[in-house]
């Protein structure tokens, strides 16, 4: 980025004498390069009525890191508290919204830690190193809760998949994530990848994060206790990314984002490097500083590194803090403190420790081989005092920068076009008729099995570990990932994500609760009881209204429905600004959703690995295609209602799904989603190596291809029918018997048949043309 | 007597947890080793697991062969004490050079994580003794760089002294020579795998419990010395 800030800190260690505190006082109306850094004009001024004073350039650099959107929500936070206003009474939280990350008990005395980040700028600026340090970003999260990280996930959108620009992006991302993840020893167990051509120039990254840890282990990011040390550790603090929270993700990003050579005033990479290698011994070292019990508070070091950290401490902390700036291990020497405190080099930590800890911290770090440092103390004044070789440069209130920064309510409107969107009802799109109908169906199953938003996956998840760590249950690409938490009760963890950007762009309420509902379902799928979610709200710019009534109805809708079905969100993290030009993309809230199995080795897979096994569609079928992959795929169509919205339906769904698994009933269960009963049909086909004859009981074009919500397909373990039946009853959930698993064929009576060889051609063979 | 069998953690070994519970699943005692530590702490044999030692920095393994717990390993191995190597240990141990070859990249330039078959060559050593010749196993493949290669006259050596103990069978997912999916020192009590066997060690966390094999193999091979 220019900062003219970095550049005069650094002339400043030569010639010009620094930007003191007492310099500030004494030169109100020198003029400061807030613009350039991000800051409104009247932002600077708070700034400067809150000091009593204007900034100097270091406290400058804090408050425009701080007071960015990516860090301060200023746009959204007014809307995120119904997040907590709306939460069902749940005593499962054991950390919040407002925490590094969201702590659920699931019981045997062991807590999950779970959160999902975007770092959607930089991995289209730099796919590979953008997206590695997404994954690494989203585990120094869950690392700061106590947690031991067990596994990753990733949500990706892209551009059209046969754009030139996505072959550019897509394989640096995939590239990135797996150096990263595989590197670091975590095993990636699913996501999503989707494309649309409204994420050409904004391709979606979003990367998830599960840790494990005993409830007495769970850590806050807290500077408590004056006198305690306050240690950085990890990497040495270089030029990289500075100021990428306030420029990259922020509107000047297309201006500003260039990268260039060193020297006076160059502009540098705001994108950073990760080191999975120094991650990797983070996480160990971190682990047995937990076990060691060493640790009073502890934050990671992620956008607006130094900055965020020693404010949030401090400011959580309600507490002080003094920091002496120039103790920071750097890679670069020429670094100034304006700098340092904003750069956003990877793998570092801040912890707070007692003196009478410190040493054995330190011998921890050590026998690490991970650099540490003490840097500063914890003070009992209420002010965050910083140093420079002697020189205050930093004495402002914590909280200010923290906690106080500007909030806006941003103006929506519904757009113009929302309702001539909602009336363009696919109804009247041609669909396969006449004597040639089932050749037609037939066709048009294979077509959406290639198209690249639900061709096979293997080509990106064959890149990622599944297997390290030896407790991966389920992966891709089954419904979610089931991790096993313990190895001598089968206690694990389940975990799914959904989105979509077509049905949220119809409407942004509905939209994101089918977002939350999949999920939930995904989750259920597998048999395990959903319990919490998170979320990763992907938008364009808040400052076009219609952007922001795309944002209100999606919290307020993920908000209702979280309450309808009685799981609280944990935390989450919002992305604007993912638009080029006017052009915003869909509203894309990815939503995950945790849920518990408390036994993994009943866990139900998506494959059909059984002949012999009666069918069941469970659910309600209707006539839903807007904004499904049949009308996109078959004719380049977006428009109409999404499917309606059921949230009891899913519920008594999900119950069912999870009291059968519990009880033994079924041999394979796959949620309806995308393509619909035809797309699920043959994903277990082809999954478990086993076919199908079903007999549709209606419309065999709407029972094939319609996205009705609320329904999932299951194969009952045989002799089981009558029970599964009768639980299917008493819960209210409809359940049609459609067929049985065996052959190698999938056979839709009365309409067509086509060869699992045949499908796994069509359904495989995308990715690998594609890319290679 | 239970036979102790030492995992090794280098900075950045990954699989060290998984080998440490295929022992104990075989029934041995996992013994965790310490790079730093010029100690074998007395163990019957030595596991050097799967990872990113040193992240691979210069050449996967080429920093860790010179890790202290190497100095006492190499003459120890040399002396007859059976060592496995999986995946980066494979590495480890080819520039170790207690093992002919090297490992390179993928032929496919890229990461490659597969359940796939190999075929057992030589089921007389001591990682290989509970297997038949000929038996195929499904295990895991999980690198970037598991190409195995050596010359001509190598391969040609490592073919005719029974030195390959196991293939890639129903396709070669990497490119190594002569479709080799692991070797075997000549006295057979040294040997290195690029699939993982203790990812296959329990159906509900791998693809078969086929490599559990490998660790009762040398169990018994403890137990008989």
């Amino acid at each position: 980025m220019s900062t003219d800030v970095a550049a005069q800190a650094r002339a400043g260690q030569q010639a010009v004498p620094q930007d003191t505190v007492s310099v500030a006082a004494a030169t109100p109306d020198r003029s400061q390069p807030y613009a350039a850094l991000g800051l409104t004009a009247a932002e600077y001024r708070k700034i400067a009525e809150l000091l009593g004073r204007r900034p100097t350039d270091a406290e400058l650099a804090i408050y425009s890191v701080m007071w960015s959107e990516h860090c301060s929500y200023k746009s959204s936070r007014r809307h995120l508290r119904q997040f907590a206003e709306k939460a069902p009474p749940t005593d499962a939280l054991l950390a919040g919204i407002g925490d590094n990350a969201g702590v659920v008990d699931i019981g045997q005395g062991y807590a999950v830690t779970f959160k999902i980040e975007s770092h959607n700028h930089p991995s289209y600026v730099e796919p590979f190193q953008g997206a590695a340090t997404g994954v690494g970003g989203i585990v120094r999260d869950i690392l700061a809760m106590g947690a031991r990280p067990v596994a990753v996930m990733d949500a990706l959108r892209f551009g059209p998949a046969d754009a030139p620009d996505t072959r550019r992006v897509l394989p640096g991302v995939v590239g990135g994530i797996s150096f990263y993840g595989n590197c670091l020893g975590l095993p990636n167990i699913g996501g999503e990848l989707a494309f649309d051509p409204c994420y050409a120039g904004n391709p979606l990254i979003n990367a998830l994060c599960v840790g494990v840890l005993r409830h007495a282990d769970l850590k806050r990011a807290v500077a408590t206790g004056t006198g305690n040390q306050v240690i950085l550790f990890g990497s040495r603090t270089g030029p990289d990314g500075i100021g990428g929270a306030s420029v990259l993700a922020s509107a000047s990003f297309g201006a500003s984002a260039s990268t260039g050579g060193r020297g006076e005033g160059a502009k540098r990479p705001s994108v950073q490097v990760g080191d999975p290698f120094m991650e990797k011994l983070l996480v160990e070292c971190c682990l047995e500083l937990y076990a060691a019990d060493l640790v009073v508070g502890i934050q990671d070091l992620g956008a607006a590194g130094v900055a965020c950290a020693t404010t949030e401490l401090a400011a959580g902390g309600k507490s002080g803090m003094t920091v002496r700036l120039d103790a920071v291990p750097l890679r670069d020497a020429s670094l100034g403190p304006a700098e340092i405190l904003m750069s956003e080099s990877q793998e570092r930590m801040m912890a707070i420790v007692t003196p009478a800890d410190a040493s054995r911290f330190l011998a921890i770090c050590a026998r690490w081989e991970v650099p540490a440092m003490v840097i500063g103390e914890v003070t009992d004044t209420g002010r965050l005092e910083m140093t420079w070789h002697g020189e205050r440069v930093v004495d402002i209130p914590p909280g200010t920068a923290a906690d106080d920064g500007p909030v806006y309510d941003r103006p929506a409107r519904r757009p113009d076009g929302q309702d001539a969107l909602a009336a363009d009802d696919p109804a009247r799109l041609a669909r396969p008729s006449g004597p040639a109908r089932g050749t037609g169906l037939r066709a048009t199953l294979l077509a959406l099995l290639a198209a690249p938003d639900a061709a096979d996956k293997t080509w990106v998840t064959e890149q990622y570990d599944r297997y390290v760590r030896g407790d991966t249950v389920l992966a891709m690409p089954h419904d979610a990932g089931v991790i096993r938490v313990d190895e001598a009760t089968g206690l694990g963890v389940a975990l799914a994500t959904d989105g979509n950007g077509r049905y949220c762009l119809l409407d942004p309420y509905a939209g994101t609760q089918l977002a939350l509902a999949e999920a939930y379902r995904n989750v259920a799928a597998t048999g395990a009881r959903p319990l919490a979610v998170t979320n990763c709200l992907n938008f364009g710019s808040p400052e076009d209204p219609a952007v922001m009534w795309q944002f209100t109805e999606a919290v307020r809708g993920l908000a209702d429905g979280c309450l309808a079905l009685g799981v609280p969100v944990t935390g989450g993290n919002v992305s604007f600004y993912n638009q080029t030009g006017a052009d915003a993309i869909q509203p894309t809230p990815v939503i995950g959703v945790l849920g518990v199995h408390d036994d993994v080795r009943r866990r139900l897979s998506s494959a059909f690995g059984q002949s012999e096994a009666s069918l069941m569609l469970l659910g309600e079928t209707r006539t839903e295609l807007g904004g499904s992959l049949w009308a996109r795929v078959q004719h380049g169509h977006l428009g109409g209602r999404p499917p309606a919205v059921d949230l009891a339906a899913e519920q008594a769904l999900a119950q069912v799904l999870v009291t059968a698994a519990g009880r033994g009933l079924l041999a394979a269960a796959h949620d309806l989603s995308d393509g619909g009963l035809g797309a699920a049909l043959a994903e277990s086909c082809l999954a478990g190596g086993v076919g199908a004859t079903v007999t549709l009981p209606g419309d065999d074009f709407t029972f094939l291809f319609s996205e009705s919500a609320s329904r999932a397909l299951v194969a009952v373990v045989p002799g089981r029918e009558a029970s599964f039946t009768t639980l299917c009853a008493e819960a209210g959930v409809p359940a049609a018997t459609i067929g049985t698993t065996g052959g190698s064929t999938l056979e839709v009576a009365g309409s067509f048949s086509v060869s699992l060889e045949e499908l796994g051609r069509a359904h495989r063979g995308t990715l690998p043309a594609l890319f290679g | 007597m239970t036979a102790r069998v030492g995992v090794v953690t280098f900075p950045g070994s990954l699989d060290d947890h998984d080998a440490r519970r295929a022992v104990r699943l075989a029934g041995g005692l996992p013994v965790p080793l310490w790079h730093a530590d010029a100690d074998l702490r007395g163990v019957d044999a030595v596991v050097l697991p799967g990872g990113f030692s040193y992240g691979d920095y210069l050449r996967c393994g080429a920093i860790a062969r010179f890790a202290p717990v190497m100095t006492e390993l190499i003459p120890a191995a040399r002396a007859g004490l059976p060592v496995l190597g999986i995946c980066n240990g494979f590495q480890v141990l080819c520039e170790a050079h207690l093992l002919p070859g090297a490992l390179t990249r993928n032929a496919g330039l890229r990461f490659v994580t597969r359940d796939i078959q190999i075929r057992v060559e030589n089921a007389q050593t001591s990682w290989t003794s509970q297997y038949a010749a000929g038996q195929e196993l499904t295990v895991v493949l999980k690198s970037g760089e598991g190409a195995y290669v050596a010359d001509e006259a190598t391969l040609a050596d490592l073919a005719a002294r029974g030195q390959v103990l196991v293939r890639y069978a129903g396709g070669n997912p990497n490119g190594s020579a002569s479709d080799i999916a692991g070797v075997v020192n000549e006295a057979g009590n040294v040997a290195g795998l690029m699939p993982h066997p203790e990812h296959a060690v329990d159906a509900l966390t791998g693809p078969s419990a086929d490599g559990l094999g490998f660790f009762t193999s040398v169990l018994r091979a403890v137990v008989a010395a």
